[in-house]
């Protein structure tokens, strides 16, 4: 039968090595297209590129964020600011009864005569504090969480059990900061998150529809195609090329403009760690991270492409 | 081989295209399908291609009934059915030598093999010299050979062609109509659209005539 008798006139060998030309033909050839029309595939890029450049640099901020809060390894301190009434041998015992507590590591007394002295050399408001008559600090006893896995939770328990304590006018956890750091970049992470998802989504459009005008533009030659036995995926094929390219070129300029930002940002960033005498650095994306955002890019392209293709490939049919 | 069994064509929202048709095309045959305007030709030739399903009927290319066909299967058939149309459908960002190649890129053929087929088959249609040329720069005459060139390069086992003629002068004509003859005498089956009554009752081939859809005369030519 002649339809078989083409099939066999061709070795599968043949067939497949052709298969890989064909790839590779197209893969050049969608890229060479891109090339030809630099502006408008810039343009394309570039939106790409931005909507992506945005969740991944935020997100490399947060993980920045993260870092600060999660180097901060200086454990958790309670500080009990006594009534007024409570004298020193009451606080000795206070003390006492909290070193108890399996919960706590160590708990130490400053009385209200060494906390002005502590206060004075530190604040430098020694003048202004000769002139006070009367001390106006509290007894303080210093408690020392124990430390270890889920110590911020453990000392904000012990804050509360310490706040109910006779004798303690309030219990101040000096962690605080921290958590609500962290609980801040909790929230931030899932804003990203969904910001991520929405500009995907913005990308996932924005290829489909170039890819749409790509299909209207090679209408001609696609129904000549389809007229001279090309099948569905040979057709297909170099538009998937052509979304592919624009996913991989808008990851790259999205890497780039969060390379550049980070850049932009260590000198002042530097200083600023100086100033507060920590030695954080400002990470950018590692060699992985990178190699994902590409990798994200190039698929997105795929699937716009592949949606575009589904949607308007089959209309161009020869009549 | 061509077979029509009672095959009629009723576009949507449009009269019958088609009526009842039924004729036989053997394998070693060239057939000449003429009428007037609107009479059906196109839309009998686009039924043996499966560009359109017939309402009503069967169609049978090679021994394969069209109706049972799936779509995937369609590029296998059209591999096999080489189409020349009046406007030539060429692809005018190429090449002579690419448009020519496109159905051997698209059968799977090595670069080796499309060369040679390529140039065998621009031989064939005179245009040998002009494989290079942008096809714009092209008389219409070479425009159309170059499409015949393209619908016998994957040696197909059928020919169709759609008013392949109807822009040229009438010894080009003669000289196309040469060319398909040439083919139908390496054993291709071939079937010619055309309104041309002067030039195709100079060539002694049956005749199908249509009007307004239906067949009329199958008879033999002269
Ligand atoms: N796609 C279509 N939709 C609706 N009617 C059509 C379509 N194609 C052709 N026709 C109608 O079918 C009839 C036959 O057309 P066609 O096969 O093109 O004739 P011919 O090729 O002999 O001129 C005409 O009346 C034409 O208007
Ligand atoms: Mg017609």
């Amino acid at each position: 039968m002649a339809v078989g008798a083409s099939q066999s006139r061709t070795g599968l060998g043949d067939r497949l090595r052709s298969w890989q030309v064909h790839h590779r033909l197209s893969a050049l050839d969608s890229l060479s297209r891109l090339l030809r029309s630099p502006v408008s595939s810039l343009m394309t890029w570039l939106v790409i590129g931005i909507a992506l450049a945005l969740p991944v640099g935020l997100s490399v901020a947060l993980d920045n964020a993260r870092s600060v809060s999660v180097g901060w390894d200086s454990p958790a301190q309670i500080s009990l600011f006594l009534r007024s009434e409570v004298s020193m041998d009451a606080a000795g015992l206070l003390r006492e009864r909290i070193l108890e507590r399996s919960d706590v590591a160590s708990a130490r007394l400053v009385s209200r005569d060494q906390a002005l002295e502590e206060f004075r050399q530190l604040s430098g408001f020694g003048d202004i504090l000769q002139n006070l008559d009367d001390n106006p600090l509290p007894n303080l006893v210093l408690v020392t969480p124990l430390g270890g896995d889920g110590q911020a939770q453990r000392a904000a328990e012990l804050q509360l059990a310490l706040q109910d304590e006779a004798g303690v006018e309030r219990a101040v956890l000096d962690m605080e900061w921290v958590q609500r750091l962290n609980a801040l970049v909790e929230l931030s992470q899932r804003a990203v998150g969904a910001l991520g998802a929405i500009l995907c989504l913005g990308v996932l459009l924005v290829i489909g529809n170039t890819i749409r005008l790509a299909i209207e533009n090679r209408r001609q030659e696609i129904l000549v195609i389809k007229l001279v036995g090309g099948s569905d995926a040979f057709v297909r094929r170099p538009f998937l090329y052509t979304g592919f390219w624009y996913g991989l070129g808008g990851a790259l300029l999205a890497w780039l403009v969060v390379a550049v930002a980070l850049w932009w940002l260590r000198g002042p960033m530097a200083t600023l760690a100086l100033l507060y005498q920590s030695d954080f650095v400002l990470e950018g994306l590692g060699f992985l991270d990178s190699l994902g955002l590409l990798v994200a890019g190039a698929l997105l392209g795929l699937l716009g492409a592949w949606l575009a293709v589904a949607r308007h490939l089959s209309a161009v049919q020869p009549r | 081989m061509i077979a029509f069994d009672r095959v009629s064509k009723r576009y949507p929202q449009g009269h019958e295209a088609l009526s009842e048709v039924s004729f036989t095309i053997d394998s070693d045959e060239m057939v000449f399908l003429t009428g007037h305007s609107g009479a059906g030709k196109s839309t009998l030739l686009k039924l043996i291609m499966l560009m359109e399903r017939p309402s009503r009927g069967q169609v049978v290319v090679n021994g394969q009934n069209l109706k049972a066909m799936k779509p995937s299967r369609i590029p296998l058939l059209r591999r096999d059915i080489g189409v020349v149309f009046q406007n030539h459908q060429l692809l005018f960002d190429r090449t002579v030598f690419d448009n020519v190649a496109l159905p051997l890129l698209i059968a799977g053929y090595s670069p080796r093999d499309t060369g040679r087929r390529v140039r065998a088959a621009l031989d064939k249609v005179g245009l040998l010299a002009r494989e290079k040329s942008m096809p714009i720069t092209l008389s219409g005459g070479e425009q159309q050979r170059v499409g015949i060139a393209r619908a016998v390069v994957n040696k197909p086992s059928v020919l169709l062609a759609d008013e392949p003629t109807g822009n040229l002068d009438p010894a080009l004509s003669a000289e196309i109509m040469q060319l398909f003859e040439q083919f139908n005498q390496v054993g291709v089956t071939v079937l010619v659209a055309s309104h041309d009554l002067a030039l195709i009752s100079r060539l002694h081939h049956r005749i199908l005539t249509l009007r307004q859809g239906r067949l009329i005369a199958q008879g033999a030519g002269d």
